[in-house]
């Protein structure tokens, strides 16, 4: 039997905006600039959140520049990516504190191999040509001094 | 403070890697005995309460279907939650606490062979941070595992050992999936799945459910020899980034678990949500269970992982100890979210 296919395109018809916090840190992240948040105890959140994660309360929207390098400090060796993974060949998930920054981001460490992986190492971004505003430009980090 | 509640009823199906059954067909007989075995009229029950995954059937309202298994004509009472059936127990539970209905029936149920979890999961994270780098539940846990080892909280050994005894134990349940009596060392040669898991780390991919009956003390008493009473139930949340809590810590389930009464006796049994090899000692610490305490003797979800039914089936597991085994008191466990983000406890005890 002929199989027969037919193409549906579902479209949401309506804009909307991230908010104050997630709009400014997907902005950042189109300019090549990752931004944290200030929370009321001074502690810097990145990825930022409207609130602070401890208290609820809200957080005013004081974002500030972190990074670019950090440190990784948890990871974990993905051997067989997905196809939902941003890259294509084994890598890392890592949780980065970022220079400046006290809590971990959660990203991809391009590091080619497991060996080169391990907790406490240095990585900087690297970042995608083309930028629009989304977590994946950043593209991957990368071991500080590998490139 | 709360009503009395007992468990006074309880059934499983198998855990399958694919059940060949819909989720509504292998639901049917699940829920049927657990009512019989409870002793009540179907007509009787005056709360009906499902947890499922409608990210699991792919479609919206999917937990709908589920109701076929009831029976919902006439029009009964009814609610669900988009989580393990655990939390639709809770919901019952605080139901009851209302005085004017005498039982409820909760059931979880899940089917996860259609679909790849790895690629369902991620949809159900943070979508802005999370989902767009399709962080998926096993890589998830490895970083909190990674943490745990990191920190010295425990070795590879100590994973391997858990899964061993998860395996053994799980020989003599019916409804288990993964059984084996491989010795640790046997274990620890095999490559790692996402580094530092192995496949004994990872829980299976399971289709299966689970059902429970609820009533109120007065009723329970008529119902049943042997009730198996809620002493305490809580339900605690850390935040949902990863990166902004102590992945070797579970202060959801310590704070669950102090708010149950887990401390207040001696602990015989627990069941607990370890759905990753890891967990069960983070878990244990958390609840302050000592050496005396039997850790899962069904084998828990190592060995059998319905989603949205392997939280409730702690709950059928842990009241069969009661019921069946003799034990006086015994912990129930559940989870939901990445790296134990959300934490249900409960204390569960005989007369």
């Amino acid at each position: 039997m002929q199989e027969r296919l037919t193409t549906h395109t579902i479209e949401f018809p309506y804009t909307r905006t991230l908010g104050p916090v997630y709009s400014a840190f997907l902005t950042g992240m189109r300019d090549g600039q990752v931004l944290g948040i200030k929370s009321r105890d001074g502690r810097v959140l990145c990825p930022p959140t409207e609130w602070d994660p401890t208290t609820g309360d809200a957080l005013d929207g004081d974002l500030v520049p972190v990074g670019p390098g950090g440190v990784v400090t948890t990871w974990a060796w993905v051997t067989e990516p997905s196809r939902k993974h941003p890259l294509d060949h084994p890598f890392a998930f890592a949780l980065i504190k970022l220079d400046g920054a006290d809590t971990g981001l959660l990203h991809v460490v391009d590091a080619g191999g497991i060996d080169s992986m391990q907790t406490g190492m240095r990585v900087v971004p690297r970042w995608k040509q083309e930028r629009i505003g989304h977590i994946t430009d950043l593209e991957a980090f990368v071991p500080e001094g590998s490139k | 403070m709360a009503n009395d509640i007992a468990i006074v009823g309880y059934a499983q199906s198998p855990s399958l890697r694919q059940a060949e059954l819909t989720e509504p067909q292998f639901l049917f007989p699940v829920i049927s005995e657990a009512i019989e075995r409870a002793g009540v009229e179907r007509r009787e029950i005056g709360f009906t309460c499902a947890g499922s995954c409608d990210y699991l059937s792919g479609q919206t309202f999917a937990f709908v279907m589920n109701l076929e298994a009831v029976g919902a004509w006439p029009p009964i009472s009814e609610s669900h939650v988009e989580m393990d059936g655990a939390w639709a127990l809770y919901e019952a539970w605080v139901r009851l606490q209302h005085g004017d209905i005498d039982t409820a029936l909760v059931f979880g149920s899940g089917k996860s062979s259609p679909g790849l979890p790895a690629e369902i999961y991620p949809l159900q994270m943070d979508p802005y941070t999370l989902t767009p780098l399709g962080a998926d539940p096993v890589s998830l846990a490895a970083l909190q595992a990674r943490a745990m080892l990191d920190a010295g909280k425990i070795t590879e050994r100590e994973m391997a050992e858990t899964a061993t005894r998860s395996r053994k134990n799980a020989i003599g349940n019916p409804y288990a999936q993964v059984t084996g009596d491989d010795d640790p060392e046997t274990l620890l040669k095999e490559p790692y799945v996402t580094a530092p898991l192995r496949r004994h780390d990872l829980p299976p991919i399971s289709d299966g459910a689970c059902a429970v009956v609820l009533a109120t003390a007065d009723k329970a008493k008529a119902l049943s020899k042997r009730p198996v009473w809620i002493r305490g139930i809580d339900h605690r949340i850390d935040i949902h980034q990863p990166g902004m809590r102590d992945l070797t810590e579970s202060p959801s389930t310590r704070i669950a678990g102090k708010n149950a009464g887990v401390g207040k006796g001696k602990v015989d049994v627990a069941e607990l949500s370890a759905t990753f090899s890891y967990q069960e000692k983070l878990l244990s610490q958390e609840l302050g269970l000592g050496d005396g305490v039997e850790i899962n003797p069904s084998g828990g979800p190592l060995a059998a992982n319905p989603v949205m039914a392997v939280g409730l089936a702690r709950f059928a597991e842990a009241a069969r100890q009661i019921a069946e085994r003799g034990k006086k008191r015994a912990v129930a466990h559940a989870t939901s979210g990445q790296c134990l983000q959300q934490n249900l406890v409960a204390v569960l005890e005989g007369d």
